[in-house]
């Protein structure tokens, strides 16, 4: 034994162990992710539990099970809780029970020894709903103007009336975000107007009558659009379903509130995946309702996506420009080396720092400038001058320069210089070979710089809380309202999407799921971004190894 | 012929004037960036360097008393447009820089003088003028604001904040001197004496009448017959609760808040040896009280609590050299300015211990002086008259010593670091010490780095030199795709998911520490008593594999163990076992889980690096060593590490980089409690995590938003200068194996 422990074996497997270990934390990490992310768009089975408690009581809860847990009995003494069961531990699990309205909490402890029964009833249905999140009961009849159906007849009128519905809403919803969101920006265009006329000294009577002719005009356009608009929700307000909940009592939930109703329990397998499916593309296409606890998240994506590419358009050319200058024309002397050592480590100063720097040299000096100068009727309410998706986009580029300059170089330095020197032999100029020899040559690593810097910027929080990102963003930095691009507003971020759905939320407990199948989404986008980038990086190898020899 | 030789010469100029174009537009463009990067540093010491200047004061205009009287009070109004003079005649004169100045009698019969006056502190400006007629006359002066045409108009003004201006004390026609006064919007305390009496203390009480709405005074009475009436000065806090009397060259106070148990409770020695007291103050927020002496030194005392009694004590003094004629401090900050005998003028802030100021008078003695509200402006009485000045003070509480020493702040029992930006009230003292972040971030890595280090150092050196190329290809990119998880997802992952699991499984946590060591010995053990056969088929290329079914094995046993662990050797409550049992406070978001959520995400920067130089020490160094017959873990550890040691070293470096700078996964694994503590069961508050949580609410070029600009800076050169040590290594070690 001795003289295996010297001939160092052992530690050999220690060190393996250390690998395991780590392939294991990664693996883990993104199979925990993976799988709690996609579970949450699974019909779970639905449960009805008959309890009855210490004291006699007896209580129906119905919902969906959550965790589960182990109490050792000594803790539930101290408490002051009693149970009659063999062993040292008793057992409980967590329910969801949703009926936010009539319960205090809709997650619950329910403990193991207090169950009687366990079912799981083929007509108990879940109603998925735009307010106070979901309703879990028994229906029992709808009413559809006026006319009452119950039985079959029920389930087949109730989803039509729900298909119904949500049509109606959305032309309702699409309504007041386009037809009059646009009106409002442009009453909004005309107040700024107004007050720069009015700063300029050109308010004369001609003027201001102009201004209040379309100011009117709007108002009246407003309003028919208003009575149009409350037509539409009028329409469905009336039509309700009946349903019978844990309590045993009848409750009816207004049809326009319903966005979807499922019998999870009925469901096969098939069944499943489709409706899987289709929560995935909800979830994927819908805005956030519920203080972003519930809905989807079609913000986020839509202003990640667009933040990062501003950036990319902005940190491209510089990065390209700066690895060319100093790989190409700046001497090879003790200068260029520090600065490319400067460059290399300004990759690892915190992200923070550039957020800080951000929201002092962009939002404030640069912004409140551009203010000053060219937004004077909109004082003193902020135009550039506040944090921003423009800001945003410029600080993750200076932070992600340094990754692209150093792939740049990295490519640009693989190239044989036979190459350029064959070039420059057949007359070409310096610029010609940069352009036609070098420059193609070198793409794959641009590229694999560009995309190493998105999938970075894309996972990029901390800077943001500073400069640009909010929880709620109420317009799209890109609508139908000229100019059409909105690089001022502020913007919503899946990263911190999660941070703030994981940690700034009431109900943590009801939001958590989301932010699992959040955190999928972000980690399968960058996790492919930068398999994508080794895939090129590899590629590139592959390619100019036929150079060297 | 020629035609075709021009266009030639034609084309190549072009062509060479567009190769100059190209060579400029990537020249200047290449050097721009290089300029931009550079500018974040320069932007940020811009942001900083406004801390550390000086304050700076400069003449608005002087102006000659408008009447022969003497004066008792002098004041400034909000907007520095006036600098006021209260007079022994009864008059108040304002002064204007336009040379507009106005005068206006005070509410005075005729005949009557003005005896002995207190002026209530500074925020107040309330004057109470003790007269001969028996009365006792309160006023202040007062600026009315108003828009007349869109103009900010201020219109100077007297008020009388009692509802009479003049208040009867006694019925004779006695002489009063008032000796002190305070008064808030209910309660006016006033000591006094008539004639040649006692001092008495008096507590004028306004009440709204409920039945017919007249405002009623109440008045209470006590004879103050234990303090002499040779005292010098007396003082009264703005709660109206303690005096302070300075007598027969020492400080005593007086606890005055219930009229009916009036007593001494502390004598202050605040006399410097052979010097007399000159002066007392009391600084904004009333807790501390300033001592001028004759020898110029100015000492701070507070009410500290120090074995369970709250007692005066002194704090810090500030020698100023020559005997100190007036101080005076500011409305809410803890500034303080200073006149001497000589006509010197120093400003000085507590907290701080720094001495923003220092500008002589031109030979004349400060009489009287006062900050105007906003402390940016100034007024002072010489002999020569008025002078108004313009303040520039904007951030005195930051000094070297207020950042990174131990500082007495009010009310603590004894000099500490803390750091407290904000708080609701006005006269708040900021604390200011960066130590508990620096301290909660240097915790934090070094906790991740515990995790970290062993684990990326021994799985790259497997990588590297053990493991098979097969395995090693999918490992290393497997490995490394961690650095480019989101740390925002860590964070929620480590505060949601691994905290509660921590706290719940404790003892099971633990155990994984024993168990996951063992397990791997054990695997070892069991491997060589395998036969010869099975571990030299294809199969011993996996044997790494071996290892991840037994750990996850060993893991869930541990998870599952845990329950039982926790009632045989902590009484069934791992939480309750810690705070109770081993007397160690207990938050569920600690340093054990940030150590173990960032030791991950360091895990990866480390390993990638530490492979690398592994892997390049050239093979002909391993080879010769194999071949001279050394054992493969005697070549690893004699040769392969001592080759690489320097790019070891410079990989712990780059994590360590990594997790001084780190902000999403401390900002959610840690309650953000600035602490100094190193258990392992409490959080703590990190340089970013603070800049993250206060950045988004500081107002714009205020001292805590350039003190925030500080904390970036510090990270930046902290991190800068550790990535530059680790890139300098590893360009060295390369050249290093180059040549080998």
């Amino acid at each position: 034994m001795n003289k295996w422990f010297k001939s160092g074996a052992p530690w050999i497997w220690m060190t393996g162990g250390a690998v395991s270990l780590s392939l294991i934390a990664v693996l883990g990490l993104l199979l925990l992710i993976a799988s709690r992310g996609l579970v949450y768009f699974w019909p779970s089975t639905l449960y009805q539990w008959d309890l009855v408690h210490a004291d006699g009581r007896e209580e129906v809860v119905i919902g969906e099970r959550y965790e589960w847990e182990q109490v050792p009995l000594e803790r539930l003494e101290e408490a002051g809780i009693q149970f009659e069961v063999e062993g040292e531990f008793v057992e409980r699990f967590l329910v969801k029970t949703g009926n936010r309205e009539f319960v205090p909490l809709d997650f619950r402890w329910i403990w193991q020894p207090t169950v009687v029964t366990e079912r799981s009833p083929v007509d108990l249905a879940a109603f998925e709903r735009i307010r106070n999140g979901n309703f879990y009961g028994y229906p029992i009849a709808v009413v559809i103007d006026g006319a009452r159906f119950e039985g079959a007849a029920m389930e087949s009128q109730m989803k039509d009336a729900i298909a119904q519905s949500n049509a109606l809403a959305a032309q309702a919803n699409e309504l007041q975000s386009k037809a009059i969101g646009q009106i409002n920006y442009q009453l909004e265009q005309l107040r700024l107007t107004e007050r720069k006329l009015a700063l300029n000294g050109q308010d004369s009577e001609a003027a201001l009558a102009a201004i209040a002719v379309s100011r009117e005009a709007l108002n009246q356009e407003y309003l028919v659009l208003e009575s149009r608009l409350f037509a539409l929700r009028e329409q469905a307000a009336d039509d309700h379903v009946v349903v019978r909940d844990m309590r045993g009592e009848s409750v009816s939930l207004p049809l326009d509130q319903v966005m979807a109703v499922s019998f999870p329990n009925r469901m096969n397998l098939w069944a499943k995946g489709r409706w899987w499916a289709q929560e995935i593309a909800k979830f994927l296409s819908s805005e956030p309702r519920e203080a972003n606890t519930e809905g989807g998240v079609f913000p986020a994506i839509f202003g990640t996506v667009f933040m990062v590419l501003l950036m990319a358009v902005i940190v491209t050319p510089f990065g390209v420009m700066a690895a060319v200058y100093l790989h190409e024309y700046a001497g090879n002397g003790a200068l260029t080396r520090f600065i490319r050592i400067a460059v290399i480590n300004l990759a690892g100063v915190p992200s923070i720092v550039y957020g800080v720097f951000g929201l002092g040299f962009f939002v404030y000096m640069l912004g409140g400038s551009i203010d000053a100068l060219f937004y004077p009727e909109a004082h003193p309410a902020p135009t550039f001058g506040t944090p921003g998706v423009l800001w945003s986009a410029l600080t993750l580029a200076i932070l992600t320069l340094p990754v692209v300059i150093v792939s740049t170089e990295e490519g640009l330095s693989r190239i044989p210089s036979s190459v350029r020197q064959g070039s420059l032999a057949l007359g070409a100029t310096q610029a010609e070979t940069l352009w036609r020899i070098v420059l193609p040559m070198a793409s794959p690593a641009i590229m694999t710089g560009l995309i190493l810097a998105v999938a970075r910027a894309a996972g990029e929080v901390a800077p943001l809380m500073l400069v640009g990102v909010v929880k709620l963003a109420p317009q799209l930095p890109v609508d139908g309202n000229f100019p059409f691009v909105h690089l001022e507003r502020k913007f919503m971020h899946l990263g911190f999407h999660i941070y703030d759905v994981g940690f700034q939320s009431p109900n943590v407990e009801a939001a958590r799921p989301l932010v699992y199948a959040t955190s999928f989404l972000l980690v399968s986008v960058i996790v492919s971004l930068n398999l994508t980038a080794i895939a090129v990086r590899n590629h590139l190898r592959e390619k100019y190894r036929s150079f060297d020899n | 012929m020629d035609a075709v030789k021009l266009e030639r010469y034609k084309s190549s100029q072009r062509r060479l004037l567009k190769d100059r174009l190209a060579r400029a537009v990537i020249v200047s463009g290449g050097v721009m960036v290089l300029v931009a990067l550079l500018l974040i540093f320069l932007y940020l010491l811009y942001v900083v360097a406004p801390t550390f200047r000086s304050a700076s004061l400069t003449p608005v205009f002087e102006a000659e008393p408008l009447s022969p009287g003497q004066t008792l009070t002098v004041g400034m109004d909000e907007s520095r447009q006036f600098g006021y003079r209260f007079t022994d005649q009864g008059i108040v004169e304002f002064y204007q820089a336009n040379g507009e100045h106005t005068a206006r009698r005070l509410d005075l019969p005729e005949g009557v003088q003005i005896v002995r006056t207190a002026v209530g502190h500074p925020s107040s400006e309330i004057v109470a003028m003790g007269l001969d007629s028996g009365e006792v006359l309160i006023a202040k002066a007062d600026f009315d604001v108003s828009y007349p045409n869109d103009v900010r108009t201020v219109t100077p003004n007297v008020r009388y904040p009692m509802t009479d201006s003049r208040v009867r004390l006694v019925d004779t026609n006695t002489p009063i001197q008032v000796y002190a006064f305070e008064s808030d919007d209910e309660i006016t305390t006033l000591v006094w004496r008539a004639g040649a009496g006692q001092l008495r203390l008096s507590r004028l009480t306004r009440e709204v009448d409920f039945l017919s709405d007249e405002t009623v005074l109440y008045r209470d009475d006590v004879a103050l017959s234990a303090i002499p009436v040779s005292a010098d000065e007396l003082l009264l806090t703005p709660d109206q609760r303690q005096l302070f009397v300075l007598a027969d060259n020492q400080i005593q106070v007086w606890s005055v808040g219930d009229i009916g148990q009036i007593k001494q409770i502390q004598q202050l020695e605040a006399a410097e040896p052979g010097a007399q007291i000159t002066d007392m103050a009391l600084l904004a927020g009333a807790s501390s009280v300033l001592v001028a002496n004759s020898d110029g030194v100015v000492s701070q005392w507070f009410q500290a609590r120090i074995d369970g009694e709250r007692r005066y004590q002194r704090i810090r003094e500030f020698r100023h050299n020559t005997a100190v004629t007036a101080i005076t401090t500011e409305y809410y900050r803890k500034s303080f300015a200073v006149g001497d005998a000589q006509g010197g003028f120093d400003l000085y802030y507590t907290t701080s211990q720094r001495r923003l100021l220092r500008q002589s008078l031109a030979g004349s003695v400060v009489s009287h002086a006062a900050f105007s509200p906003a402390a940016n402006g100034f007024i002072a009485q010489t002999e020569q008259g008025l002078t108004v000045f313009e303040l520039d003070n904007p951030h005195p509480e930051v000094s070297w010593s207020a950042l990174w020493q131990k500082i007495w702040y009010e009310g603590y029992p004894e000099p500490d670091y803390v750091w407290q930006s904000t708080s609701g009230s006005n006269d708040f003292e900021p604390k200011l010490s960066l130590m508990p972040l620096v301290f909660g971030t240097l915790k934090a890595a070094l906790y991740a780095m515990v995790f970290a280090v062993p684990l990326a150092v021994a799985g790259a050196v497997y990588t590297a030199y053990f493991m098979s190329p097969k395995v090693r290809g999918l490992v290393k990119p497997t490995v490394e795709i961690m650095e480019a998880l989101p740390t925002v997802i860590l964070g929620f992952l480590a505060g949601l998911w691994l905290a509660p699991i921590v706290e719940s499984h404790l003892p099971g946590i633990l155990l994984l520490l024993v168990a996951l060591p063992s397990a791997m010995l054990a695997t070892a053990w069991g491997w060589t008593q395998l036969p010869e056969r099975w571990r030299n088929s294809r199969w011993g290329d996996y044997r790494e594999l071996v290892l991840l079914p037994v750990l996850l094995l060993v893991g869930w046993l541990s998870m599952s163990l845990s329950p039982w662990l926790e009632l045989w050797l902590m009484d069934g409550d791992a939480r309750a076992f810690v705070t109770n049992d081993l007397g160690i406070a207990f938050d569920q978001r600690n340093a054990l889980v940030v150590g173990l959520a960032m030791g991950f995400a360091v895990v990866p920067t480390i390993f990638s690096i530490a492979e690398d130089a592994i892997f390049s020490v050239p093979r002909h160094l391993v080879n010769g060593s194999l071949a001279l017959g050394a054992t493969q873990w005697q070549t690893l550890t004699r040769v392969v590490l001592l080759t690489a040691s320097p790019g070891i070293f410079s990989a712990v470096m780059m994590g360590f980089g990594r997790a001084v700078g780190e902000t999403m996964i401390v900002l959610m694994a840690t309650g953000n409690t600035p602490l100094m503590e190193w258990n392992i069961f409490e959080g703590m508050r990190t340089l970013a995590a603070n800049i993250a949580v206060e950045m988004p609410e500081s107002a714009i070029d205020s001292t805590h938003y350039r003190v925030l600009f500080l904390t970036a800076f510090v990270l930046f050169i902290f991190t800068f200068f550790f990535n530059t040590v680790a890139e300098f290594v590893r360009q060295r070690l390369r050249q290093k194996y180059s040549t080998l």
